[in-house]
């Protein structure tokens, strides 16, 4: 049982003002360089995964998307958050044609996608709570939200 | 029946794969379906869908397989998922 928590107030950008998606991408990255999850070549390497594998989710209640790159860029760890001030659009997953309303992003560092297994399932499943993802883009402190995402992905299996 | 092999593929093999995988896993023990479950980028899938029964994918496959292909979006989404686990197993159950 592993309890490193993932989300960090420090990787936490809340109500961003921003117009369009790659600029969101491009504070979310240059956050985990800065704070050292992550190389540099993580920003470059997010961007053009995003066009070529697009990661809007068009979930119920709040869009999501998940911009992340291969474990090979990642130092430790981590998820970076962000809430938006109004939603960017970005190209749904698997149907690259169409495009969702994002106002919440979570940057995944991943460095071993198996031993995350459990953390992922918990992520995914905060995507498919309607009430819960409204919740979260509500909260208004970097602190508090990453500590409601910590014990949302940190809670035992039922 | 025999074996089935599944490649789970998505854009980096990271995330979405990795929750679809074992979500596939699950519905496999569920109905009982002897299944070898490999993960992937859509990039590798050459390598990987020699011998397979199944691709599923939360991706665009850009290129055509003669294999059934299923898009696991809702597994990540939510919405449609059951719909989505009936599927793989009808096409395992073939």
């Amino acid at each position: 049982m592993q309890h490193t928590t993932l989300v960090n107030a420090d990787i936490v950008m809340l109500n961003v003002d921003i117009s369009e998606k790659d600029e969101i991408i491009t504070l979310l990255a240059n956050r985990l360089i800065s704070e050292g999850y992550t190389i540099e070549s993580y920003l470059q390497a997010v961007l053009n995964r995003e066009k070529e594998f697009p990661t809007g989710l068009p979930t119920n209640g709040v869009g999501v998307a998940i911009p992340h790159a291969d474990t090979k860029y990642v130092l430790k760890p981590g998820i970076a958050v962000a809430t938006l001030k109004s939603p960017v659009k970005f190209n749904v997953m698997g149907n690259p044609e169409e495009e969702v309303d994002v106002k919440l992003l979570f940057m995944l560092a991943i460095k071993e996608p198996k031993e995350q297994v459990n953390i992922l399932k918990k992520l995914i499943s905060i995507f498919q709570a309607k009430e819960l993802l409204c919740k979260l883009i509500s909260i208004d402190s970097e602190k508090e939200l990453a500590d409601t995402l910590n014990s949302l992905l940190m809670k035992d299996e039922d | 029946m025999n074996k089935k092999k599944i490649v789970i593929a998505c854009g980096t093999g990271i995330a979405t794969s990795t929750v679809v995988a074992d979500k596939v896993e699950n519905i496999c023990k569920k109905e009982g379906i002897d299944a070898l479950i490999t993960q992937c980028k859509v990039s590798e899938l050459e390598a990987y869908v020699h011998g397979a029964d199944l691709i599923v994918t939360t991706t665009v496959i850009g290129k055509k397989y003669d294999i059934p292909v299923i898009n696991a979006l809702p597994f990540i989404t939510g919405i449609g998922e059951e719909e989505v686990l009936k599927k793989i197993a009808e096409e395992l159950k073939k």
